[in-house]
């Protein structure tokens, strides 16, 4: 560790005064896909939310702006088509590129994995005891326990909204098939799954990722790719010991994020903030 | 002596009776004015004034062309406190007694709403004039009478259309001339487009019109079905055999008539889309449960957004001839289900047709995987809110400490080596 930030190395730049390193954390095809999931996922969520609440005057109005009944519809199938695009994309690559890579294991276990661990139930506990203030804040590897729900989350919602959207889009054939109570249960949980979805995302995800104090106001990480060494020694200790450790950590050293994608992402990210706390403020409103 | 003066008085009366006729006789053919140029002599004066202010001109020309100035009467035949060789006359005349002539008419009148507000004192209730006028009042054929089929709507207006006038008179149904002139029967009227659309009377009666209260009355809750089914004769009919019209015929006037869905004023075409979304919430004031599960639906979502191209309740159950779904000929029923379906979903299937528009998700008997699976849903929302919910106030507290107490912040922490 000490290693690490002995010298400064060409890519370090000064900031306010600190030398500072950047390492990769995302691939371009993934803030890219990234960039794609967030736009049609708020897409998806201000097409549908006005049928949810449907009876509020906002609703209609939301609807009006989007092209009434038959152009929010269309906002809302192709936002849908972009996501389970999205959706497939990662899903074929991460498994072509782990068979062809001959790493398929660590895709379903260890630090470099999605897959829930015991880890993360400790890391829960720790956590909690910091919370409280009976410990110290604890240390992450590449992927913390939240990060990991909110990525199982988009998973289950996937398979949940988008096997029910497509029964509600296409329910005549799928009628051939199934049963007409499963279209009963197809518009409930298309419309829960989704406010679920849209609340998790607009308030904990934002919380989590972006607004919380330590990250205030963005966390521009998803859209440049890059992750300070501060940072990371702040919060992912594990993840930069351990590939200081395994010699992992040069190689994905980069070049500092350029001011464009800084500003690309302060744009696009706070257009989605801004839209997804609309909609947290009228949802929220509605409920009493 | 008693047969002298007898006859005597007789002469006496004979006498004044010749005095009188005379001058009467010889003015029709001579030179000197009738009554009514006697009286034109002032009344033609557009400006003349009674003493009071008030204008009592009276246009010759019009007169002559009203169906009484058709018959030659003589002003004073109406106005019969007037003599017309006893001038000046009375400042104040007595009104007018159209029972002179009309004794029917004015029988009738006494029975209306109009008659019967008028003698409980009601200052602003039409009577005679109101509707006819006055010095020129024409029959009803005529274009220019106020009682003529097109002119109704305008003449009726004048008190039914003004607002001053509806508080005034505290007229049951509130403005209801401007919603008739935007209804759809107001509009085939206008310019006189379609003359076969009712005006006021038709629907309310002439001399007959009552409150919808009195049983006699055409627009009563008993009579409207008959009356509207003057003109909507399928739709009478249609009515008579659905659910609403047998509940009716067995006493139950509860149930809805034509004016509970259509409104009785305002009526709107019924291809509108605001009718179609609007008659919904018709339907669910008694209906209330099928309201709120139609709600749920995508068919009871987007109509609630105000647009009208999904399925409304009269899409599925029909409009007039609405059944039980236990009656065969029911839109609903299992034998008409599918096809009923099929309106707008062509190629739907018998399991398409399974889907239950009506689910209950706290009905577990109708609906048990609905009601399961909304358990289910909100046990999962309910978690994953509460742990996040107490996870991130925890965090926040922690965090917001951290970086007051100067510890902690986004490019320079202290956690590790100092740089």
């Amino acid at each position: 560790m000490a290693m690490a930030t002995a010298t400064a190395s060409p890519a370090a730049v000064a900031l306010g005064g600190i030398s500072q390193r950047y390492y990769r954390r995302f691939t371009p095809a993934e803030r890219i896909l990234h960039a794609l999931l967030m736009l049609s996922f708020v897409g998806c969520a201000l097409s549908g939310l006005p049928l949810i609440f449907a009876d509020r005057p906002w609703a209609a109005t939301l609807a009006r702006i989007l092209g009434g009944f038959e152009g929010a519809g269309l906002v809302h199938r192709v936002c849908a088509f972009v996501m389970i695009v999205v959706f497939a994309t990662h899903v074929i690559t991460i498994f072509a590129r782990a068979i062809a890579g001959g790493h398929l294991m660590k895709v379903l276990w260890g630090p470099d994995s999605m897959v829930p661990q015991p880890q993360d139930i400790i890391d829960i506990w720790k956590n909690f005891k910091y919370f409280v203030g009976k410990g110290p804040r604890p240390q992450f590897d590449r992927w913390t326990y939240w990060e990991k729900f909110d990525y199982w989350a988009v998973f289950w919602g996937m398979f949940i909204i988008g096997g029910s959207g497509l029964l509600l889009w296409f329910p005549v054939f799928f009628a051939k098939l199934l049963p007409g109570w499963m279209f009963n249960i197809a518009s409930l949980v298309h419309g829960e799954e989704a406010l679920l979805a849209v609340g998790f995302i607009f308030t904990f995800h934002f919380f989590n990722g972006h607004l919380r104090p330590a990250k205030f106001p963005m966390d521009t990480v998803v859209f440049t790719g890059r992750i300070s060494e501060h940072e990371m020694k702040d919060e992912r200790l594990v993840q930069y010991e351990r590939l200081t450790r395994e010699g992992q950590l040069a190689p994905k050293e980069s070049t500092p994020p350029s001011d464009e994608s800084r500003w690309f992402g302060y744009l696009v990210g706070g257009l989605a903030l801004v839209l997804g706390i609309i909609a947290i403020v009228l949802i929220v409103s509605s409920l009493f | 002596m008693k047969s002298l003066r007898w006859i005597a008085a007789n002469c006496a009366v004979l006498a004044v009776l010749v005095f009188a006729a005379a001058p009467a006789q010889s003015a029709t053919p001579a030179a000197a004015p009738g009554v009514n140029e006697t009286c034109l002599m002032c009344h033609a004066d557009k400006d003349a004034k009674s003493a009071a202010g008030k204008a009592i001109a009276v246009d010759a020309g019009k007169f002559k062309a009203s169906v009484h100035g058709g018959m030659s009467l003589k002003c004073t035949d109406c106005h019969s406190d007037v003599s017309a060789t006893k001038l000046p006359h009375a400042d104040k005349l007595k009104p007018v007694n159209c029972a002179t002539c009309h004794e029917k008419a004015v029988a009738e009148y006494a029975g209306t709403v109009h008659g019967v507000a008028r003698k409980g004192g009601n200052a602003v209730a039409a009577n005679c004039v109101d509707c006819h006028g006055t010095h020129d009042i024409a029959r009803a054929k005529d274009p220019s009478s106020r009682t003529n089929h097109v002119n109704l709507e305008a003449t009726c207006s004048r008190c039914h259309g003004s607002e001053a006038m509806v508080v005034n008179g505290k007229m049951p149904g509130g403005n209801v001339g401007n919603k008739f002139h935007d209804s759809i029967h107001g509009k085939a009227l206008k310019g006189a487009a379609i003359l076969s659309a009712p005006e006021c009377t038709d629907c309310h009666g002439t001399h007959s019109i009552r409150q919808k209260s009195d049983e006699k009355s055409n627009v009563s809750r008993a009579r409207i079905p008959d009356t509207c089914g003057t003109c909507h004769k399928a739709e009478r009919a249609a009515f008579a055999n659905g659910r609403h019209g047998k509940l009716r015929q067995d006493g139950n006037m509860a149930a809805p008539g034509c004016t509970d869905c259509h409104s009785a004023h305002g009526i709107l075409q019924h291809e509108s889309a605001k009718f179609q979304v609007d008659v919904i919430k018709e339907c669910g004031t008694c209906h209330a449960d099928y309201l709120k599960t139609y709600r749920d639906t995508f068919h009871g979502q987007v109509t609630a957004l105000g647009y009208a191209r999904m399925a409304t309740c009269a899409s599925c159950h029909g409009a007039h001839d609405v059944r039980p779904a236990s009656d065969p000929a029911s839109k609903v029923s299992p034998q008409n289900r599918l096809a009923t379906c099929q309106q707008c979903h062509p190629g739907a299937s018998a399991s398409f047709a399974s889907f239950d528009p009506h689910a209950n998700r706290h009905d577990k008997a109708r609906s048990p995987f609905y009601y399961y699976a909304a358990l289910f849903m909100e046990l999962l929302l309910f978690g994953v809110f509460a742990f996040f919910g107490i996870h991130t106030l925890f965090w926040f507290y922690r965090e917001l400490r951290e970086k007051f107490a100067g510890n902690r912040s986004r490019d320079s922490g202290n956690h590790g080596e100092k740089h």
